[in-house]
C-alpha cells in the first residue's frame, strides 16, 4: 500500500511535444522528423523538436504570403497594438521562457531572467515604432511644381529570417520584431541548437491575435532550410543572421536570382541597443505626387 | 473495388431496348446497383496516397496542361479578356517553349467567335473551343430556348459544347424527358462534341450521378462532366471515381468509349496528379489523353506552371511569374 506521501511524488512528469508554426496552426514537420534538443552545459535531453523539411519551408511561405495583404493593410497602430500584446503574453510567461533560455544557453538562473527580460522590453520597444516609424524614414519632399510630393516606407512582403544560432530568445526578438512590426510577414528558422524558446514564442504568438501566418517558425538544420528559402522565387527578402560565413556567401548568391534585399550577418551584439537598421532593411519607399488644390 | 455497374445479363450492344419506352428507361436506371459510399470514398482516398515524383511528374504535370479546359464563365467576360485566355491557353509559360497547350478554351456561347477568332490569329487552330449552352449553368429554359442557344454556339465556331442537364427534371424523375434532351441537343450539335454537366452538387446521392451518367451515356453524350463550377460542391474525388467506373462499365457494355470531365474546384497541380492517377487505376491508359479526360478549370494552370518551372529550375516559383489571367 503506497502512502499519500508517495502518492504524490509518484506523479509522472508531462512532456511538452514541440511543434512547428505555420499559418496560425502547430503541425509536425511534413517529414516526420524530429531531433534531439539538449541542454547547453550538460548535453542531457531536453526535448525532441521538429526537423523541419524543404516542403515544410515552402508551405510557411505559402502561409506568409497569405497573410501579407491583410497584415500590411492593417493600420500601423493596430500593428503597433498586437505587437504590444504579445509583450504582455510574454511577460506572463516570464519563468518559463527564463527557464528555457537558462538550459539553452547554458545561463545561470538570474542571467537567464535578465535576458528574457531584456527580449521582453525589446519587443515592446519595436512595438513602439509601428506607427512612428514613417515620419522618422518618410516625409514631404520639395518638388518644383504645384505637387505635394510624399515618400512613405511600405513592407517589402515576405521576409526569411535565420534567427541567431547563440542567442535564443533575445537574439530571436532582436531580427523577428522589426520584421513584423512593419508589415512585413516572416518565415522563420529557429537556432538549431536552441529551438525551444522560439517554439514557445510561436505559442505566445497565436495567443496575442497577430493573424495566423504572419509569423510561421521552422526548427531545424538552418542550411537544409535556408537554401530552399534563399531561391525561393516568392520571398522578398532574407536576414542572414543566423547563417556562417560561408553559407550566407552561398545564400547571398541564390538571392540574387530574384534581387531579393538581404541583411548580412555582422556579428550583432544582441545587448546592445537596436537601431532603425533592421526595420528600414525590410522596407520600400513609395513616393506619390499630388496636386496641391488651388 | 471495381463495381460493375452493368446488369450482368446486359451482352454488348443489348442497352437499345431499355430506351424504348419511360417505364422501361426507369426500371433500368432504378435497377442499377446502389453505390456503396463508404467503399466509393474510401477508395478514391486511398488513389490519393500515391507519390509521383521526378520524371513521372514532369509527365504528369504536362499531361494534365494538356487536358485543361481553360474556362472563364464570368458575368464580366469581355472579349479582351477572352482573347487573353487564348494567348494564355495557346502558350502558357512564355518563358518556356516546351510548354503544351491547353486543349480547349471554355466560354460562353456569346465569346466562341471571340475565343475562335482569336485562337486562329495566335496560330493555335488545334486548341477547342468549347461553349457552354442550354441555359447554362441552371438549365431553367424552355427547350427551344435550349436548342438555339446550342446552334447558335455551333454557328460560332464552337467545337465543343457543354450542356447542363434539367436537374428538376431527373430528381422528379422524369427520366425520359432528360433524355430527349440530351439527344435533341446531340443532334443540335452536328460535328460539335457534345459534354453533358450532371451539376453533382445538386443530385444529392451518389445513386443519382451513377444513374445520370448511364442516362447521358445512353443518350449519346460524348463526355460526361461532373459540375459547373457555379455550386458550393463541384468535382470530387469520389464522384469523378463514380463515372470514370461508369464509363469503363459502359465501353464493356456496349463498346463505346466516352470521355470524363471533372470541372471546378480542382486548383492545385496535387490535385489534378490524384486526378489522373485514378483514371490511370480506374479506366488505364486509353483515358489517359486530353480526348478523353478533360480538367474544367482556371486557376490550376498556374499551379501547373509553377510546379513545372520548380521541377524544370529546382527552386519554388511564385505567383509572381505566372499571368493573373
Amino acid at each position: 500500500m503506497s502512502t499519500p506521501d508517495t502518492h504524490s511524488s509518484a506523479r509522472l512528469s508531462v512532456l511538452k511535444t514541440y511543434k512547428l508554426y505555420v499559418g496560425g496552426k502547430f503541425p509536425r514537420s511534413e517529414s516526420g522528423r524530429v531531433y534531439e534538443v539538449t541542454e547547453a552545459k550538460s548535453g542531457q535531453w531536453l526535448a525532441n523538436a521538429p526537423l523541419a523539411s524543404r516542403k515544410d519551408a515552402r508551405d510557411a511561405v505559402v502561409a506568409a504570403r497569405k497573410a501579407f495583404g491583410g497584415w500590411s493593410g492593417a493600420t500601423a497602430y493596430n500593428r503597433g497594438q498586437i505587437l504590444y500584446r504579445i509583450a504582455e503574453m510574454l511577460e506572463g510567461r516570464r519563468e518559463q521562457f527564463a527557464a528555457e533560455v537558462a538550459s539553452a544557453e547554458g545561463l545561470s538562473k538570474a542571467k537567464a531572467q535578465a535576458r528574457t527580460d531584456a527580449a521582453i522590453d525589446r519587443w515592446v520597444w519595436y512595438a513602439g515604432w509601428s506607427d512612428k516609424l514613417a515620419q522618422v524614414v518618410g516625409g514631404g519632399n520639395p518638388v518644383a511644381g504645384p505637387f505635394f510630393n510624399l515618400s512613405t516606407p511600405e513592407p517589402t512582403g515576405v521576409v526569411a529570417v535565420l534567427a541567431p544560432r547563440s542567442s535564443s530568445l533575445l537574439g530571436l526578438v532582436s531580427v523577428l520584431a522589426p520584421v513584423i512590426v512593419t508589415g512585413n510577414t516572416a518565415v522563420v528558422v529557429a537556432s538549431k541548437a536552441a529551438p525551444l524558446p522560439a517554439l514557445s514564442l510561436a505559442e505566445v504568438l497565436a495567443t496575442s491575435d497577430l493573424p495566423g501566418g504572419v509569423v510561421n517558425m521552422l526548427s531545424g538544420d538552418t542550411a537544409e532550410l535556408a537554401r530552399p528559402l534563399a531561391a525561393h522565387q516568392d520571398v522578398n527578402a532574407i536576414d542572414l543572421a543566423g547563417a556562417d560565413a560561408e553559407l550566407a556567401a552561398e545564400l547571398e548568391g541564390a538571392a540574387a536570382e530574384n534581387l531579393k534585399r538581404v541583411l548580412r550577418p555582422d556579428g550583432d551584439d544582441w545587448a546592445a541597443e537596436p537601431g532603425l537598421e533592421r526595420m528600414t532593411a525590410f522596407l520600400e519607399t513609395k513616393t506619390v505626387w499630388h496636386p496641391i488644390g488651388a | 473495388m471495381p463495381t460493375d455497374a452493368a446488369p450482368r445479363d446486359a451482352g454488348r450492344g443489348s442497352l437499345s431496348d431499355v430506351v424504348t419506352s419511360d417505364a422501361a428507361l426507369r426500371r433500368f436506371l432504378q435497377g442499377l446497383p446502389g453505390v456503396d459510399a463508404v467503399g466509393l470514398e474510401a477508395r478514391a482516398a486511398a488513389l490519393g496516397t500515391r507519390s509521383i515524383k521526378t520524371t513521372a511528374k514532369a509527365y504528369a504535370l504536362d499531361l494534365a496542361i494538356s487536358m485543361i479546359d481553360l474556362t472563364t464563365l464570368e458575368g464580366a467576360d469581355t472579349p479582351g479578356k477572352v482573347r487573353s485566355l487564348c494567348a494564355k491557353g495557346a502558350r502558357p509559360d512564355p518563358g518556356d517553349r516546351s510548354t503544351p497547350r491547353v486543349a480547349a478554351i471554355c466560354v460562353y456561347g456569346d465569346m466562341a467567335a471571340v475565343a475562335k477568332e482569336a485562337l486562329a490569329e495566335l496560330g493555335a487552330g488545334e486548341i477547342n473551343v468549347a461553349s457552354v449552352a442550354t441555359a447554362f449553368p441552371s438549365g431553367r429554359a424552355a427547350m427551344p430556348v435550349k436548342l438555339a442557344d446550342t446552334r447558335d454556339a455551333v454557328a460560332a465556331g464552337a467545337d465543343e459544347i457543354d450542356m447542363v442537364i434539367d436537374r428538376g427534371a431527373f430528381l422528379a424523375g422524369r427520366y425520359m424527358q432528360v433524355f430527349e434532351e440530351i439527344q435533341e441537343v446531340k443532334a443540335a450539335c452536328g460535328a460539335a462534341h457534345l459534354k453533358v454537366i450532371f451539376e453533382n452538387g445538386e443530385l444529392a446521392t451518389y445513386d443519382n450521378i451513377r444513374r445520370a451518367s448511364w442516362l447521358a451515356m445512353l443518350a449519346g453524350a460524348d463526355f460526361i462532366k461532373t459540375s459547373t463550377g457555379k455550386v458550393a460542391v463541384n468535382a470530387t474525388p469520389p464522384n469523378t471515381l463514380l463515372m470514370l467506373e461508369a464509363v469503363r462499365d459502359f465501353r464493356a457494355a456496349t463498346g463505346r468509349q466516352v470521355g470524363v470531365k471533372p470541372a471546378g474546384g480542382i486548383r492545385t497541380a496535387k490535385d489534378a496528379i490524384k486526378y489522373l492517377v485514378m483514371v490511370n487505376e480506374t479506366v488505364g491508359d486509353d483515358w489517359l489523353s486530353p480526348d478523353w479526360f478533360r480538367f474544367g478549370a482556371s486557376s490550376l494552370l498556374n499551379d501547373l506552371l509553377m510546379q513545372r518551372q520548380k521541377l524544370s529550375t529546382g527552386r519554388y516559383s511564385g505567383p509572381d511569374y505566372v499571368t493573373v489571367d
